[in-house]
């Protein structure tokens, strides 16, 4: 099986710093793909570059086998891959149902019908998409609040909610449980699951180990902008490499732990 | 995807319901319209027609600025310039008494001819930057007010003479700015609630993601400049009519700049109320003020207070703090009648 989204050989540096080198990442279709790794080691780095927020030193980055290096954010996005961010990006002064519909203007734009730009925003069609993704996230309730007013893990479901909106095929999640409490962390891998179930592709940065290990069916594993591993996440687990690089000793794990706690 | 669909969300009730708030606004333009028949002082008559004036450059500057949040100190440029074009024209093509009404369109245009550029050049930069460079380009543009040939220099421009009596030219000059008004707020209120400005509204919460989302985020704000430009263009040409002279520093005036952008935050940036609010508030105190008291500075020296005030005290405006407190006292009642059962 070819891989539904590629980067291959990928390098970036930030003056003497190299985010990433050679690193080549793939993802399956259908499948949930976990990046893990020490912080620094380059996981938001491959997000940007994949995402067109930032521009490779070299390599290439292929989804469904056509080239999309250097692509803008939006023609990634139009392409067919949503992205979240690490630090959730929501539109704070808007409703959280605007936020929806904003993230609704670019399938007008690929309809080519040429629309009445006074019209009011949102089609009866596109507000009912809306209300549909917020009822599966869980946040309906909130659909006439301001997105402000929204917790932090309320704000992450918007986020997904709203990436979800353009139905891309494969989701880039920046660490979705990061700062996020238990249950809601459960509601998330429930709705990540059962969108894989309906076909989406998943590439998820987390450090959240029992929330990848539960969830994803292959991980790969950074350290210092390099893919150390990849495979299985049994496979990985047990791989002495990862455990040097990335799991390290139980002081790290407390750390960890403290962290997500 | 499952899920039943739920109806949007109602609306919060930060005002009365929709049949009251027709009535009152129906009040309101009845009282508007009849304004001019029963004060027929020629004092209030001047402070009508410069606080309209006022009220469209105020709400046409929040289209852009309120809504992008792309603060411009430059709208001056748009004024002054549909000030100068007609004054231009008509001095050009010998257009004498109310012919120079004629050349409205002119205004306009010049305004959309002057924000493409102006906006392809400021908009490439964000935020602060942009402040800065819309303050530039005005001074350019004061300055070739004061130095071209064809702009009269330092004495400027006068317009066309009227052969109207002074109450006849008052209660024209109210009809024709208060159409503009109500066209720019009627613009104002369609474009908040569209497409168009939801976009606009999204740039200005995050213009990284709305771009990453597919809004075209500068088409989108140069068409917001554009629209800016021209009510701006075409309230500077009437201004310009009424008071029958342009100067370089009154025409391009930088207290201008200032003014309506505090008009827009004491009403309350990015409402479609707010701007009028804050212009119905400021221009007649200015009008007043500048008529009863010798010393000019005074309204300056009050303003520049004002906008001290606003920012620190009331930095989100009037109209959203004051919903905000009605929408609390509402729920408080209702809170209390529930109780009561």
């Amino acid at each position: 099986m070819t891989a539904l989204l590629r980067a291959q050989g990928v390098g970036k540096a930030f003056g003497g710093v190299q985010a990433l080198a050679d690193c080549t990442v793939e993802v399956l279709p259908g499948s949930i793909t976990g990046l893990i790794g020490p912080n620094g080691s380059g996981k938001t780095t491959l997000f940007n570059v994949i995402t067109g927020h930032e521009r490779p030193d070299c390599g290439e980055v292929f989804f469904n086998d056509r080239k999309i290096t250097g692509a803008s954010p939006q023609q990634v996005f139009a392409a067919g891959i949503g992205r979240t961010f690490q630090l959730t990006r929501i539109f704070p002064r808007l409703t959280v149902l605007e936020n929806m519909l904003v993230a609704s203007q670019h399938i007008g734009a690929r309809s080519r019908r040429i629309r009445n730009p006074l019209a009011r925003a949102g089609g009866a069609a596109d507000r009912h998409r809306a209300m549909e993704l917020l009822e599966f996230t869980g946040i309906v309730g909130h659909a006439g609040a301001l997105a402000d007013t929204l917790s932090y893990g309320q704000r992450k479901l918007l986020e997904l909610s709203y990436v979800l909106v353009a139905d891309p095929a494969v989701m880039l999640l920046d660490e979705p449980t990061g700062g996020v409490n238990p249950s809601l962390i459960k509601l998330i891998s429930a709705r990540i699951k059962e969108l894989n179930a309906a076909g989406k592709t998943f590439l998820i940065v987390e450090h959240n180990m029992d929330f990848v290990m539960g969830l994803c069916q292959s991980v790969t594993v950074l350290d210092s902008g390099t893919v150390v591993a990849s495979g299985p996440p049994k496979q990985i687990r047990d791989d002495p490499k990862v455990l040097d690089a990335y799991l390290g000793s139980a002081e790290d794990d407390d750390e960890q732990a403290a962290a997500d706690g | 995807m499952t899920g039943p669909a739920t109806a949007p969300a109602g609306r919060h009730g930060l005002l009365p319901g929709r049949a009251a708030r027709a009535g009152l606004l129906a009040v309101v333009l009845a009282a508007t319209a009849v304004f001019p028949l029963i004060f027929t002082n020629q004092l209030v008559g001047t402070i009508g027609v410069d606080t309209l004036i006022f009220v469209a450059a105020a709400v046409a500057w929040n289209i852009f600025s309120g809504y992008s949040g792309y603060l411009s100190l430059g709208h001056a440029v748009f004024f002054g310039s549909g000030a100068y074009v007609v004054g231009i024209a008509a001095r050009d093509w010998q257009i004498t008494g109310a012919a120079e009404f004629a050349l409205l369109p002119l205004a306009a245009v010049t305004g959309a001819l002057i924000a493409v550029p102006f906006g392809l050049v400021a908009l490439r930069v964000r935020r602060h930057t942009f402040v800065v460079i819309t303050i530039a380009i005005f001074f350019i543009f004061q300055l070739m007010a004061f130095n071209l040939s064809f702009t009269g220099g330092t004495t400027g421009l006068d317009a066309p003479f009227l052969l109207w009596s002074p109450l006849m030219i008052n209660q024209r000059f109210y009809y024709m700015t208060l159409a503009l008004a109500l066209a720019a707020i009627g613009l104002s209120w369609l474009i908040r609630g569209s497409r168009f400005g939801l976009q606009l509204r999204a740039i200005r919460d995050d213009e990284d993601r709305a771009a990453s989302l597919g809004v075209r985020a500068t088409a989108v704000k140069l068409t917001a400049f554009v629209i800016s430009a021209v009510i701006t263009g075409l309230a500077g040409a009437l201004w310009f009519f009424f008071i029958e002279q342009v100067l370089p520093q009154s025409g391009f005036d930088p207290i201008f700049d200032l003014t309506v952008a505090l008009m827009a935050f004491l009403g309350g940036l990015g409402t479609v109320t707010g701007p009028i609010v804050g212009a119905l508030v400021i221009a007649p105190a200015q009008q007043y003020l500048t008529s009863q008291v010798q010393n000019s500075y005074l309204s300056q020296i009050l303003l520049g207070a004002l906008f001290l005030a606003v920012v620190l005290l009331l930095p989100r405006g009037l109209v959203p703090t004051v919903a905000e407190k009605l929408a609390l006292r509402r729920a408080r009642l209702a809170g209390d009648r529930e109780a009561e059962r």
